[in-house]
This record gives structure tokens, sequence and C-alpha cells, in this order.
């Protein structure tokens, strides 16, 4: 009884330390974003609000809270409130099986996973999560009754599908590699260094293209395109319902940061991890695992900003292209290429240098194979068919 | 037709294959942009911060006390004459005798007024002014007025203040 009570709160605690982490990077998220953005222009950004701006958060949240709460006419006023509580209540689950780190030791043989719950499936949870999220700006562009609203829904929605299938597949490869789909053993298998990255670049590159297209970041900001829908899903949106959408995009931004550093980056691996634990100790040591993972995120976070204020958005014939015939058969080529990787040095015994060694040919192997296809197939294109 | 010899034909190539990946040219966009993230920003942070406007900037109105301290202004109303927006308005008065030494002239503008509201900077009453007693400062913006009543400016806020004499560079 004492042990699960221990337990209990540590987990509770744990659990609310991680919301208001989620929480205060996606409040600060905003903040950086047109920090960035402005540096990225040669510019100052926002700095009125504090010492360096630090309150432009707090005052954004305010502003969006006095602003008139609206729902339209003929809106159907319940999924109206739904949409964005669903996109909002889906980017907070998905944190829920990351593992923030490794186990704690809390006294008197207590141990104490940083991770919310540890589930056999999952990236499978995450990838349901995520799916649902779609829901939210689906159901809140329907709801508007506006037909630019609901354009926007529809981009958003088979967007999202479009890109799942590329995303899938990538991690498939990871699954290959690892023989399991819980995050925790995903993580475990890349300790000491042998971090996915090396194994799966080609994955790992497929990942992040998908990872924008799926938290509807720039170059895939189809859905909120204010040239051709003026606000896109949240046109009709106001006060702290259109918040909730634009903090849900954030708390996604790091989310999905959290989970390429755990797929990708080896999670809260980081280097002299056995130097920390033998000079303080093994607490200190993944509490500094617990720091790297959050960097891992925010770095992702900054690279999301990085590419917003670099390039200019797709067309939506581009973007439709680019994912069914550009990335999918990327990915089911990295599928094979993981094949290969997992089955050489095991038949040869070879030693996993020569497994990153097959991993970097990849690249120039695929690379021929588009030259192949590219003189077969698509030399005929003219440039003005393609993205300029 | 060809009008000049200028017309440039453009080959619309077929894409090479570096091209049709993308990823290199993202990777050279991103590399600007990073370069442009560490460069220092040419913001000038305005209240706090003012730039240089230039010798030639019209700003401020001043009428001109001359090197003994007196009004140089005669009240003769041709930069009312030349004022495009009817800004500048007067009353002329005679000098008593014992002002030798607050103006310059026999006649000067009693009440001098500029409405602030009308003016619109153009120096035409600079240009006009025989006795070279109004300027527009280079160095000096008319303050924001929050009140109907600041609106016109008269001689307490225009005439020199010999404590703190408007010079020109061409004039030293």
């Amino acid at each position: 009884m004492e042990l699960t009570s221990t337990v209990f709160t540590a987990k509770a605690i744990y659990v609310g330390v991680i919301f208001a982490i989620t929480l205060g990077v996606a409040a600060y998220s905003t903040y950086f974003e047109r920090i960035f953005a402005a540096f990225f222009q040669d510019r100052v950004g926002p700095d009125r609000a504090g010492p360096f701006g630090i309150l432009q958060p707090l005052a954004d949240a305010v502003k969006m809270f006095m602003k008139e709460d609206f729902i339209p006419a003929n809106s159907s006023k319940w999924l109206f409130i739904l949409g964005p509580c669903l996109s909002m209540f889906t980017a907070l689950m998905t944190s829920a099986v990351i593992p923030f780190g490794d186990t704690i030791d809390l006294g008197n043989g207590v141990k104490f996973d940083l991770q919310g719950i540890d589930v056999n499936i999952g990236i499978l949870w995450v990838f349901g999560i995520v799916s649902l999220g779609v829901y939210g700006i689906l159901v809140g562009g329907w709801a508007s009754n506006n037909k630019y609203s609901l354009l926007g829904a529809i981009r958003a929605a088979s967007q999202n599908i479009s890109y799942e299938l590329a995303m899938g597949l990538s991690i498939i490869s990871i699954l290959m590699m690892t023989g399991s789909l819980s995050t925790k053993a995903i993580v475990e298998a890349q300790q000491n260094g042998h971090w996915n990255i090396l194994y799966q670049p080609v994955g790992f590159i497929l990942f992040i293209i998908c990872a924008f297209a799926e938290c509807n970041r720039t170059p895939f900001d189809l859905p909120e395109c204010e040239t051709e829908l003026i606000g896109g899903y949240h046109t009709e949106y106001s006060s702290m319902k259109l918040g909730f959408y634009l903090f849900a995009e954030y708390i996604n931004m790091f989310v999905s940061g959290a989970v390429m550093a755990t797929l990708y980056f080896g999670g809260y691996d980081y280097p002299f991890y056995e130097t920390v634990v033998n000079s303080f100790g093994e607490n200190v040591a993944n509490f500094i695992g617990f720091g790297a993972l959050i960097g891992k995120a925010l770095f992702f976070v900054f690279v999301f900003m990085w590419v917003r204020w670099t390039l200019p958005r797709f067309r939506y014939d581009q973007l439709m292209n680019l994912g069914w015939t550009g990335l999918i058969p990327i990915a089911m080529f990295n599928v094979v290429w993981t094949g290969l990787i997992i089955l050489l040095p095991a038949e040869f015994n070879l030693s996993s240098l020569a497994s990153i060694g097959i991993a970097i040919a990849g690249i120039p192997v695929l690379i021929v194979g588009l030259f192949i296809y590219h003189s077969i197939a698509g030399g005929k294109k003219k440039k003005t068919a393609l993205a300029r | 037709m060809k009008l000049s010899n200028r017309t440039k034909v453009l080959e619309q190539e077929e894409l090479t294959l570096a091209e049709r990946i993308y990823l290199p040219a993202i990777a050279g966009g991103m590399l600007t942009t990073l370069k442009h993230f560490f460069q220092k920003p040419v913001t000038i942070r305005y209240p706090e911060q003012k730039r240089y406007l230039g010798p030639v900037f019209r700003g401020h109105h001043i009428l001109k006390r001359d090197q003994n301290g007196a009004e140089r202004c005669t009240a003769c109303g041709l930069c009312a004459v030349a004022c495009p927006a009817e800004a500048i308005s007067m009353v002329a008065e005679e000098r008593k005798k014992g002002e030798e030494t607050l103006y310059r002239e026999e006649k000067y503008a009693k009440v001098y007024e500029i409405n602030m509201l009308r003016c619109i900077f153009c120096g035409l009453c600079e240009e006009a002014c025989p006795k070279e007693a109004i300027f527009l400062r280079h160095d000096k913006m008319v303050p924001v007025f929050n009140d109907r009543n600041e609106v016109i400016f008269g001689k307490d806020k225009l005439v020199e203040k010999m404590d703190d004499r408007y010079l020109r560079d061409g004039w030293k």
C-alpha cells in the first residue's frame, strides 16, 4: 500500500510537471516564434512587455481572453465549441507515452519511470492521437458554416491522411530495427550513441517532412492559407477558442519534436552518460537525460520555426504530388533498405559501424534510382511544370 | 515586331535531379536565413533612438533674433501671403522708444501665430521672408499635441531663446 501511494504521488507530480512544461513551452513558443522571425528578418521583435519582452505571452493571453467570444448565428454551436477542445485535448494527450527520462530511484527500492505510461503500443498511441487531432480542425471547420473554413478543414484532413502514410512507412523501418512498438524499448535500443539517425538518415528526413505536414506548419500550412482561404478552418473563430487552436499547434510542435528525439535522436541518451553516473549517481544522470530530451525537442521546435521563415508555402497539387509520388515510394525504398541494414550485418557478423555504412550507402543508391526514374519517366517535364 | 534588341529568349530547361530533389535548395535557403539570424538588426527603436534627418529637414518653426537679441521679424506679412495652407497670421505694432533692443525694425509682430494643423512644412515662408526671420529647424520636430487648444503656436513657442540659439552649419 505504501509503495503504490508513493508511486501514485510521484506519477501525479510527474504528469503535472510534464503538463506544465508542455504548456509553458507552447506559450513561450509563440514568443520565440516572433523573436526568431524578427531575427531571421534582421529585426528586433517584441521587446516591450517586460525585459526583452518575456511577458509577451501573458500580454497575448490577456488580449485573447478580452476579445469578444463570437459564435456565428448559423453554426452548429456545440460542434463549434467542441472543435478547439478536441484540438487541445489531443495535443496534450500525445506526450503521455513519450519517455522523458530513465528510471529514477525514489529510495526504499521504489523505482519510478519518467514516462506517463509505458504501453507496448506506444508509437501507435501517438499515431492514433495525432490522427484524432485532425478531427478538431475538421469539426471546427464544419461547424463554422463557412465555405473557407470548410475548405481549410478538408485540406487539413486530406493532407494529414496523405502524409500519415509516408510517416507510418518511415516508422516501420524503426520498428523493424527495434522489434517493438514501445517508445521505451525504442529509446533503450538507442542507448550509448546508437542513435537511429545514424541507421535511418533517409527515414528521418521523411519523418521530419511528414511532421511538418502533420503539424500544419509551413511549407505545408495550406489549411490556414490566408491568400486563398482567409483564415482557413479558424476563419470564424475568435477569442480563446482561436487561442486554443493556435496553442494546440505549438503544443503539437513541441510534442513532435519530442517524438523525433525519441525515435531518431536517442531519446534521453546523451554522451558521457557513464561518467556522470560514476561521479554524481544515477538519479542526477537521469535527470540530465530528462533535460537532454527537452533540449532535443526544443531544438526541433527551433528547426520548425527556422523552416517556417525560410520556405514559402506549397501549392496544393504540389503538396499532394510530393506526398503520394515522392515520399511514399522513397519510404518504401527505405523499408527495403532497412531490411538490408538488418540482414547483412547479421549474416556476415559485421559491426554496427558496417550497418551505419550500409545505411549511408542507401542515400547514393536512392539518388541513382531517382535519377534513372527521372530520366525514364519524368525527363520530359519542363521547368514550368514544377515548383519554382 | 522587335522594338529593341534587348529581348531575351528564355529557354525552359529541364530540371536537373538536384533541383527535383528540392533538398539541396532548401538547405541553401536555410543557410541564408541562418546567416541573417546572427546579423545585427537594422531597426532604429524610434521613440528612444532618433536618426539624423539631414541638414535640409523642415521641422519646428523658429523666429530668429539677431546677434544682439532683437527680433528680426518686421511683420511684413510676406510669409502669410506665401503660405499655401494659410497657416500664418500676425498682428503688427509700431516700435516704441526704448524698445530698440527688443525689435530690430521699426515695426514688429505683436502677435505671430502658426496653426500647426494647417502647416504643411513646405518651407515657403522661409523662402519668402526678406528679413531672414523665420526658419524651419532641421533638428527639431513639432511636438505631439493632444488638445485643440495646443494647436496654434504663438510667439512664446516660436521666438528663439537666446540661451538656446538655432544655428545652421552654413551660418557659422
